[in-house]
């Protein structure tokens, strides 16, 4: 086991190394010199210069990025060019928002698509399959920033149920915080749930048809105590997939619901220092939602020897 | 009686009565892209502030927006757009793709380096990447494409890769081996004729994707730029006006749902069609 871990976090380092690489090198084919972007317009050439000095732009792009990769392997992202503090404490100031929307999200997705999945792959072709099917289907399809704007109209709006927009007063006591992610959550966990019940039904209808579930029924046990222990147990590796898959992918890719519900979180961040530009901002983000994910994944992986004593490492 | 093999395609596509709805809803969407000019009731463009923000009406079927501009108009001309960058996407990302995924399949000392590099570009959110890319390139209706590619090109190299390794092993690409048959004729004729299925359901997946990530792109202002209509666009701009003339929003996105269920049903009812093993499991 500790061979294959060790095996799965050198693949891990490597992932994570070609994603700075990726991030590095394409962040230099932008237009603009990044110490007169950072200067403004009113800068001279002399100050351009002693910054590109100060920065080590001036030096030849490899070693500039081996100086980039030992800052970042010791948690150091740069410096935010308009915001005027280190990248690794705008991020810390995002989190936040991010991490509740994700986690709530994800549960909301969870809670719906798993016994969704179920029942439509317990009564399978029936219209009870069909409609969640269906449903799966079209939430599947539909835009989220689109859907938050309905919600907000709806519910919001009209009918005043939740707070617009925003993440309430940063001195406001946490629930009220908590309060201004109750839409956006719901979006979110609508939108993902389809994935869930999709596969939540393909990997209960695969279980469902092998024979020791027959033999189960035939010594008499109850439909129930089938389903949901014999059948749902055994399903449950690539169900804890695409619900790991789905959080991990919710804490950078909630970038446009952040934004039409004006959470301010790492997705908020991102957006803002792509239209203005500040690369050392969007560089530590992306690095650390990578991370982020790699190491769901490798969670993932772990938490299978659990559920699944036939997984061994 | 024996039946030709394109009606017997036909009619197991069409088995699902779905299946035919979201093809006929397709087809009219594109042939109302492709007819814009004779379709679309005004120009999309054309401003008459006198009839701004108008709910629906008789004179503008899904009402105006905060130009005076028709919206039914805008959404057919908008189709343009998003449909073909949709498609673009899907044409780029599909050959890169299988052509990579090919070679790491085939070539196993490039697997590791093909398969890693994949890694990590999943290992990033569709929208991040995709946003990422474009402010790097600049926002234009070309890097759009050329940033969605690079978001979807992994996936198609995914698919082609893990049909290959099974194909690769099969007897009769080993009997072509034996007969002397270069890899390249190998690749580019045995295996590719047995990875298209998968790849052209893939194809349809992306290009339902794509239009979702086109217009979440357009909506955070990282898109076409904003002149150019695309339902993006359209929603990105009317959102301010949401609380007042709530059609602006409503049926640019209408548009979008509609035209990403019909893909993702057609990708659907071709792979039900297509592996039959499938069918029994989902």
């Amino acid at each position: 086991m500790w061979l294959t871990l060790g095996r799965r976090i050198g693949g891990l380092l490597i992932v994570m190394f070609l994603v700075a690489a990726m991030v590095f090198f394409l962040t230099r084919l932008a237009p603009g010199d990044p110490a007169a972007l950072m200067l403004g317009d009113q800068a001279t050439a002399e100050d351009i210069a002693h910054l590109r000095q100060v920065y080590g732009l001036d030096k030849p792009i490899l070693v500039q990025f081996v100086l980039w990769l030992k800052e970042i392997a010791t948690g150091n992202l740069g410096q935010s060019i308009f915001l005027q503090r280190p990248v690794t404490q705008a991020i810390a100031e995002r989190a936040e928002p991010t991490f509740f929307l994700a986690l709530f999200s994800v549960s909301i997705a969870a809670l719906v698509g798993i016994p969704a999945g179920i029942v439509s792959a317990v009564w399978r072709g029936r219209v009870v399959d069909q409609i969640v099917s269906g449903l799966a289907m079209l939430a599947a399809n539909i835009p989220s920033f689109w859907l938050g704007l309905i919600f907000i109209q709806f519910f919001a709006v009209r009918l005043g149920w939740f707070p617009v927009a925003g993440y309430g007063d940063p001195g406001a006591p946490f629930v009220e915080r908590i309060a201004h992610l109750a839409l956006p959550a719901t979006v979110l966990g609508i939108v993902n749930s389809a994935l869930i019940i999709r596969f939540t039904r393909a990997s209960m209808l695969d279980v469902l048809s092998d024979d020791y579930i027959r033999t189960a029924r035939s010594k008499g046990i109850s439909e129930i105590r089938v389903v949901l222990r014999h059948a749902f147990g055994n399903a449950l590796v690539p169900i804890i997939t695409v619900v790991g898959l789905t959080a991990a992918l919710l804490v950078g890719g909630a970038i446009v619901t952040e934004t039409v519900f004006g959470l301010p979180g790492i997705g908020n961040l991102v957006v803002s220092a792509v239209l203005r530009r500040d690369y050392p901002v969007i560089q530590g983000a992306l690095i650390v939602v990578a991370g982020i994910y790699v190491l769901i994944n490798l969670l993932i992986d772990i938490i299978y020897t659990f559920v699944d004593p036939r997984v061994r490492y | 009686m024996e039946q030709s093999p394109i009606l017997l395609f036909f009619r197991r596509m069409f088995r699902r009565k779905l299946v035919l709805v979201a093809c006929i809803v397709l087809f009219v969407i594109v042939l109302m892209a492709l007819l814009a000019p004779w379709v679309a009731p005004y120009e999309p463009t054309a401003i008459r502030v006198i009839r701004r923000l108008k709910p629906p009406n008789e004179l503008n079927w899904l009402g105006t927006d905060e130009f005076g501009r028709d919206i039914l108009s805008r959404i057919i001309y908008g189709a343009r757009a998003s449909l073909g960058i949709g498609f673009a996407v899907v044409m780029v990302s599909m050959t890169v793709g299988t052509l990579f995924g090919l070679l790491a399949g085939y070539f196993r000392p490039l697997d590791g380096a093909v398969m890693r590099v994949v890694d990590a570009l999943m290992a990033l959110p569709d929208i991040l990447l995709a946003i990422f890319l474009v402010a790097v390139l600049g926002a234009s209706a070309f890097n759009v494409v050329l940033a969605l590619s690079i978001v979807y090109t992994p996936r198609v190299i995914r698919v082609v890769r893990a049909s290959t390794l099974v194909i690769r092993e099969l007897p009769f690409v080993e009997a072509a081996r034996a007969l002397g048959v270069s890899a390249r004729r190998i690749l580019s004729v045995h295996i590719l004729l047995n990875v298209a299925s998968p790849v052209l359901v893939q194809a349809t997946f992306i290009f339902a994707y794509a239009v979702l990530a086109e217009a979440g792109l357009s909506f955070l202002g990282a898109g076409v730029p904003p002149e150019l209509p695309t339902w993006g666009t359209m929603i990105a701009s009317g959102q301010q006006y949401a609380d007042d003339a709530f059609w602006v929003v409503l049926f640019p996105g209408l548009a979008i749902v509609l035209a990403a269920l019909s893909l993702q049903i057609v990708g659907d009812g071709l792979r039900d069609m297509l592996d039959p093993k499938l069918r029994k499991a989902l």
